[in-house]
């Protein structure tokens, strides 16, 4: 093929913003982390993998990881047993309040983690609804928390496959002469194994990157991996071993990711036969099935909300005033907690313009190529593979250059940044299938009207590619506002964000203190629900396609 | 030389093995005449239109319009149509805006551009539909409009790529007389692909028969 060099050309140069921008605020950073912790402080010399085993063989790093991989297994198990029945009661069958139930159900995985971390909080804590038994800084209150941030995950995925398998199946195996349950073990659940497979591989890792609610419900006593890291990095400023666990982390996620692209669902055929009214005992059995979920739900969001209004003589918006007014003596806020909203939505704005530069020019590239497409799709999507405390530490060490070891304090640009490269793989993943339905011949179409390149992307890409990329426009922004695991490491002080003024918070005991971070995660709840949902209403009404 | 004239055309699609979809083709097409190249699927001749229109690049040969070699002009230059079998109008914008597309590619001032507009609706049969949402139209409809697109800006060639054959038996019958027709009466000089003869017998002043990237 003879290509045509003007446009290869164009291609490549557009391609350097995505290249130079990862390069810079990713590679660079994330490849600093694991050369530092394979080879120690001063890097490329000597070679120091004796430090590394060193910190590797700790007692407090072998305990975190053995938490970190208890705890995934256990929110994992904990995830299907809850989410499977639903799954079943809300595909297998139509019933009033169905569709009410399925949006209620994906609440949680659309709420910022701290924001969870804050509910179970208030409900375990001594204080709190169920402080009776006992759960405050335990693991049984991690699990459940990623159990209620997880079982959406399970519903979509296990939900979807199973409304794509025909009811005929099940009946076949009764006339065989299968007893009910028989039925299902032999025929159901063989059936759903792929997809039950790739949902427990993606639980999986999203429980092994739970720095938030981890940090927050554990405590001083219960620690994992990524809040070892942060601890090394705050607490006795030990960048190597940092370092060192953060490719323990990057190890975990791979295995995570190895996992789940292994387990991959294959994509469902469309539904055999519409879902039918439940009958008889299947009332019964439905109920059973969403009863423990619906409670595990509802529970800590009534918690987080009573808790918010609960002050020292009963029940009023005291907290909500105090986000407005100075912060309490014994907090270590410098600033009113609304100053941190402020800083919160101008970051994620312009975390948000940067990941929007970078995926529209992604999106656009990837559309317009095949095979050169994939590798920067891949490129693209690399943060995704690591958690994001990994980046935020990266960020921490890399582009801090000159306060580095002594002074944590960052300069404000790295929150974007840091915000922009954790949204940018999840906004480009809803925008590149977006523009590679647009189809190619639509463009041919133009260019023999006399559209020049230019031309075609303003008149042809840009009207449909439109509600995609408010609807990722508006995902970004929601994830930025609420993002924490890097913003932790990066964010000054001084200029909290939302986030990690409530993580400051309810470090601090005291109602006042604990009141407020209540207060301001429901706040922070209400924000980003407001802006998942216009990005809900904006994929919804994506133009008419012929 | 006046009008099309395609000398020794190669196209290949790369991969292992590569695969030489056109291997060396001339032909000549005069101002105001329809040809058609017809063929069985998979022969190379949709390749051959794609190449003369500029969409894919061409591995050997020349393509030339009244003598200028067009290697070094881009698509949006050559002044050639294109009638894609499924229509590919522009989703987001009206049956007017559609046709209307091309003319505000060339600058047509507005007043001009809709005037244009009206009279090509009238032509294809469509008066009235201006405002219509593409996808409201029937298969037909949107083959009109496809056609009344690619004929607004008064393209020196128009290339036609099956432009029936996603249309039933009788629509097909009737509409291939209607294109010859207004081919003929703006003096347009036209290269049809298809695997019909009847159309092509119908709609051509010249067939040629094309076989395994050759002619035939």
């Amino acid at each position: 093929m003879k290509p045509w060099p003007a446009s290869a050309r164009l291609w490549w140069a557009l391609a350097g913003v995505p290249v130079l921008f990862l390069g810079l605020f990713f590679l660079w950073p994330a490849g600093t982390v694991i050369v530092r912790g394979l080879l120690g402080d001063d890097g490329f010399g000597g070679g120091d993998l004796a430090g590394a085993l060193e910190v590797l063989t700790r007692s407090r790093t072998l305990h975190a990881i053995g938490t970190t991989v208890v705890l995934a297994v256990l929110g994992t198990l904990g995830s299907l047993l809850l989410g499977i029945p639903t799954a079943w009661a809300l595909s297998r069958f139509s019933w009033r309040g169905a569709r009410t139930v399925r949006a209620l159900v994906t609440v949680p995985f659309v709420l910022p983690t701290i924001v969870v971390a804050a509910a179970f909080s208030a409900l375990f804590s001594r204080s709190g609804l169920l402080g009776g038994l006992g759960l405050d800084q335990s693991m049984a209150a991690i699990v459940l928390a990623l159990v209620f941030f997880n079982i959406s995950v399970v519903v979509r995925i296990v939900g979807g496959a199973w409304e794509s398998l025909s009811p005929r199946m099940d009946d076949a195996a009764r006339t065989l002469g299968a007893s009910p349950a028989r039925a299902l073990a032999r025929v159901t659940l063989p059936a759903l194994r792929p997809a039950i497979a790739s949902a427990s591989a993606v639980v999986l890792l999203f429980c092994s990157t739970s720095f938030a609610l981890v940090l927050v419900l554990g405590g001083s006593r219960i620690r994992t991996v990524e809040t070892e890291i942060y601890l090394q990095v705050n607490q006795f400023l030990d960048l190597r071993a940092a370092a060192v666990l953060a490719l323990v982390q990057v190890v975990f996620v791979g295995i995570a990711l190895w996992v789940s692209a292994r387990a991959r669902a294959p994509r469902p055929p469309a539904a055999v036969e519409p879902a039918r009214a439940p009958r008889g005992r299947e009332r019964a059995g439905i109920a059973l099935a969403l009863g423990p979920t619906l409670l595990l739900l509802a529970l800590p969001a009534l918690a987080l909300v009573e808790r918010s209004l609960r002050t020292v003589d009963g029940y009023g918006l005291d907290h909500y005033r105090d986000l407005f007014g100075d912060p309490p003596a014994r907090s270590t806020l410098s600033a009113p907690v609304w100053h941190a909203a402020v800083t919160s939505l101008l970051t994620a704005a312009v975390a948000t313009a940067m990941a929007a530069v970078v995926g529209l020019v992604t999106a656009v590239l990837v559309s317009r190529r095949a095979r050169r497409a994939s590798a920067l799709e891949s490129l693209v999507m690399l943060p995704l593979g690591v958690s994001a405390v990994v980046v935020g530490l990266g960020v921490l060490l890399t582009l801090n250059r000159s306060v580095l070891g002594v002074d944590l304090r960052g300069s404000w640009w790295l929150v974007p940044v840091a915000q922009a490269v954790v949204a940018l793989p999840l906004m480009v993943r809803a925008l590149v299938p977006a523009a590679r339905a647009i189809d190619p011949r639509l463009r041919a179409a133009a260019a023999t009207l006399g559209a020049s390149p230019w031309r075609v992307l303003w008149r042809v890409d840009a009207p449909l590619l439109r509600s995609a990329t408010a609807a990722s426009l508006a995902f970004a922004f929601a994830i930025a506002m609420g993002e924490f695991g890097a913003t932790a490491f990066v964010a000054r002080p001084d200029r909290p964000t939302l986030p990690t003024a409530i993580a400051r918070l309810l470090s601090r005991p005291g109602i006042d203190n604990v009141g407020m971070a209540f207060a301001a995660s429901v706040l922070l709840a209400a924000l980003t629900a407001a802006v998942m949902l216009a990005s809900e209403r904006l994929r919804t009404t994506v133009g008419a396609e012929i | 030389m006046s009008g099309l004239s395609v000398h020794d055309a190669r196209v290949t699609y790369p991969g292992r093995p590569p695969v030489d979809a056109v291997r060396g083709v001339s032909f000549d097409v005069g101002p105001g005449e329809t040809v058609a190249l017809l063929g069985p699927s998979g022969c190379g001749k949709s390749s051959l239109l794609s190449a003369v229109v500029g969409v894919t690049p061409l591995a050997g040969g020349s393509i030339s319009w009244d003598g200028a070699n067009l290697a070094r002009v881009p698509v949006h230059r050559r002044g050639f149509g294109l009638v894609f079998q499924d229509g590919q109008l522009f989703p987001h914008l009206t049956v007017g805006a559609n046709i209307a597309f091309g003319l505000e590619m060339a600058g047509v001032s507005r007043p001009a551009r809709e005037a244009r507009v009206e009279e090509l609706l009238t032509v294809v049969g469509l008066s009235g539909l201006d405002a219509r949402a593409v996808t409201e139209l029937s298969g037909g409809q949107r083959q009109r409009v496809a056609l009344a697109r690619s004929l607004a800006p008064r393209p020196r060639l128009l290339a036609l790529d099956e432009p029936l054959s996603s249309l039933d038996a009788d629509l097909r019958a009737r509409l291939a007389v209607e294109v010859r027709d207004i081919l003929r009466a703006s003096g347009t000089t036209g290269l049809l692909v298809t695997h019909d003869p009847a159309e092509a017998e119908v709609m051509a002043d010249r067939v040629l028969r094309m076989e395994d990237g050759l002619l035939v």
